[in-house]
């Protein structure tokens, strides 16, 4: 579903990604972990389509698709969604009425018609349930005076309304406790499915324990240097990263 | 290019002639106390001439393009209904009175409220009819001694709306005042005075459009003074959509006694130069002032507001908000004032004023201004003056909504804390609808 070949990307005048390459298929669970400064994030907000992230050298195939080419709005209508880091606080707009126009948007892109009313608040309901989360919080100015746990349980609500081909994670589990953590977890695993692929983006093994992948990647100075099962995740949480960066300069 | 004496003391001596000229033909009624006042302001105006860029007030509302247009000062006009048809808002229901050139239309408007429940006069009319109520509260509000504007409105006061409701009464229906300028045949100057006053416990809603039918220069220099007793409540709307040969220059003046409650959205969508005064004296204590405000100067309009909250007495309240969205060449303006004076205690005053600017070439000046005589006050002022919100816009972009569907989406929200103030609604989504238009431009 998903080719990075030598992807060399920076933001400004500092290189960022250095050579990343990585293959994703469908019905796949990708982690990525690495140190801080690995490249997690602009791997994400490359993928997503970024402007402040310029691409050096490599490609990106989605679906036999070149991804780079795309806008990032043409990339959500392929079916691409970021789960962000620190999702941002739009007033005045709700998640409902920003959900509805995203969803027809991408109807749109599609040469589908657009949800009406009904259709769109039974979809909704059903996904609350499947995520857990309330009414209340859906009307009110998207992520405005939100929790950092309601602000992921809102980007997961928005992944389940939305159903992606390829969902990408950056570190969704970043400020959550141990509850909000399962839950998101619940919601992501919900979606699971053999059509669908997910990227993992994590610093910590915690969240691997409930969204189980299967396969775990080191991102480590912009490249993807050691790769394997889950198992690769708890000897990382036991024994740090500093191994790998070791075994790098050796 | 600056203007000759000649070009600045035109318009300004024109007025002047037509006033002695209108004072000749009086007979009996330049003897009045009500035409006193009247030539005070006139000479009071005299005195001042217009304001230049060298006033404070007006330091970056230049008035010489208004100055140069060719008025004619007959104010008279052939409007009939059907002309006003293409200004009517859908479903707008309520008490709708038409003022044409400033001068009220009964033929042309609907009053549905009975009697009881409110009393609309036309000034012209209530000047005759009830001299006392004129005399008790005309220019008691509005003074004119610094201000040229109120001075020349004062002097030429013939007709607006008298509206007074009677203590504990809750006039059902709002009403709205719609002011039309005829340009269709020659540049207008209109000057429609307005009072209103709400009793004890009374609760009003009035709402004044200004619109221009025509090509022609419109100046509409309109007073409006406004009395609050003790528990009155009002929701009051001015509202300006209005064409690109329009100058506006409007005062707006508010005394509010104890635990009385004024609530005002400003709107201005079009036109070519607005200026909005809203002084608002805050004379009892409990009460509370809540200013709104929405301008979206683009083109090469300007829009200038202008705000003073004089709180007079302790514990009473004003809010104020105020947002911009400025675009291509467009200037705006917000100098808000607040007073506390030395006796009023445990006030709180908040104002904001929030802007958006589209384009390299629009501009924005804003100028809290806060003189605080009490000790034991809550007030703060802010503003912001920037960009759309990079992180907004590809946050949207990322869930699949193009670049400029997002930033009209953002845009409308950013106007929505304001125009979810008028309650009216048939006026409310007529603005929603002209603001989409706007952002779509």
């Amino acid at each position: 579903m998903l080719s990075i070949n030598n992807l060399h990307a920076r933001i400004g005048e500092k290189e960022i990604l250095k050579g990343l390459n990585l293959t994703v298929n469908s019905g796949e669970i990708h982690a990525i972990m690495g140190p801080n400064g690995a490249g997690k994030s602009t791997l994400a907000s490359v993928l997503a389509g970024r402007e402040d992230f310029e691409v050096t050298d490599g490609s990106v195939d989605f679906e036999g698709k070149d991804l780079l080419d795309m806008a990032p709005e043409v990339r959500a209508a392929e079916g691409i969604f970021l789960a962000f880091q620190y999702p941002v606080e739009i007033p005045g707009v709700s998640t409902t009425n920003f959900l509805k126009t995203a969803m027809n948007e991408i109807r749109k892109h599609r040469g589908q018609d657009p949800l009406d009313a009904v259709q769109f608040l039974r979809l909704m309901k059903e996904k609350m349930k499947l995520v857990n989360i309330d009414q209340s919080l859906l009307s009110r100015s998207l992520n405005e005076g939100f929790s950092g746990g309601e602000k992921k349980r809102n980007e997961i609500f928005q992944m389940a309304m939305l159903e992606p081909k390829l969902a990408i994670l950056d570190e969704t589990d970043s400020g959550l406790d141990i509850d909000a953590l399962r839950i998101v977890a619940e919601g992501v695993n919900q979606l699971r499915s053999p059509e669908r692929a997910t990227l993992v983006i994590t610093h910590y093994q915690r969240l691997l324990d409930y969204i189980v992948p299967d396969f775990v990647h080191v991102l480590y100075q912009g490249r993807i240097v050691k790769s394997g099962p889950k198992e690769l995740a708890m000897e990382l949480e036991e024994r740090g990263y500093d191994w790998i960066k070791d075994e790098i300069h050796a | 290019m600056t203007p000759t004496i000649n070009t600045y003391n035109h318009f300004k001596d024109q007025l002047l002639a037509s006033f002695r000229l209108a004072e000749d033909r009086m007979n009996g009624e330049a003897k009045t106390a009500f035409h006193g006042i009247r030539r005070a302001a006139l000479d009071q105006f005299d005195r001042l001439g217009f304001p230049t860029l060298r006033h404070e007030e007006w330091k970056y509302s230049n008035v010489t393009a208004l100055l140069k247009e060719d008025f004619d000062l007959d104010a008279s006009s052939s409007l009939t209904a059907n002309d006003l048809t293409q200004l009517e808002i859908p479903n707008l229901d309520g008490n709708i009175l038409y003022f044409v050139n400033g001068r009220y239309r009964a033929d042309l408007s609907r009053v549905v409220s009975p009697a009881s429940e409110v009393e609309l006069l036309s000034f012209a009319d209530a000047q005759k009819a009830e001299p006392e109520l004129i005399g008790d509260h005309f220019s008691r509000y509005a003074d004119y001694q610094d201000n040229a504007f109120t001075a020349l409105n004062t002097a030429f006061a013939q007709d607006g709306i008298v509206i007074r409701v009677p203590a504990n009464t809750t006039v059902a229906q709002p009403v709205i005042l719609r002011f039309v300028t005829d340009s269709r045949e020659k540049n207008i100057v209109s000057q429609p005075r307005n009072l209103i006053l709400v009793g004890r416990n009374a609760e009003v809603t009035v709402s004044e459009s200004y619109r221009t039918l025509g090509d022609g220069a419109g100046f509409t220099n309109v007073v409006t003074e406004i009395n609050l007793e003790r528990d009155a409540r009002m929701q009051y709307y001015k509202v300006q959509n209005d064409t690109e040969q329009s100058y506006h220059i409007g005062t707006t003046q508010v005394h509010q006694a104890d635990s009385s409650h004024f609530y005002s959205a400003t709107v201005t969508l079009n036109g070519n130069f607005v200026r909005n005064n809203l002084n608002i004296v805050l004379m009892g204590q409990h009460a509370e002032a809540f200013m709104y405000g929405l301008y979206m100067p683009n083109g090469k309009q300007h829009v200038d507001n202008h705000t003073l909250v004089d709180h007079a007495m302790p514990n009473s309240y004003s809010n104020e908000l105020y947002k911009g969205i400025l675009n291509d060449s467009g200037t705006g303006v917000f100098n808000g004032k607040i007073y506390v004076r030395p006796d009023a205690q445990k006030t709180n005053a908040y104002q904001s004023c929030k802007n958006v600017v589209l384009a390299p070439g629009a501009s924005m000046n804003t100028k809290p201004q806060l003189e605080i005589y009490a000790d034991d006050v809550k007030c703060s002022h802010g503003t912001t003056t920037g960009q759309l919100n990079d992180e907004a816009l590809f946050y949207m972009q990322s869930r699949g909504i193009p670049k400029d569907e997002a930033r009209t989406l953002l845009l409308y929200a950013f106007v929505q804390d304001v125009l979810s103030q008028i309650k009216i609604q048939p006026i409310r989504e007529y603005l929603e609808g002209v603001v989409r238009q706007k952002l779509g431009e």
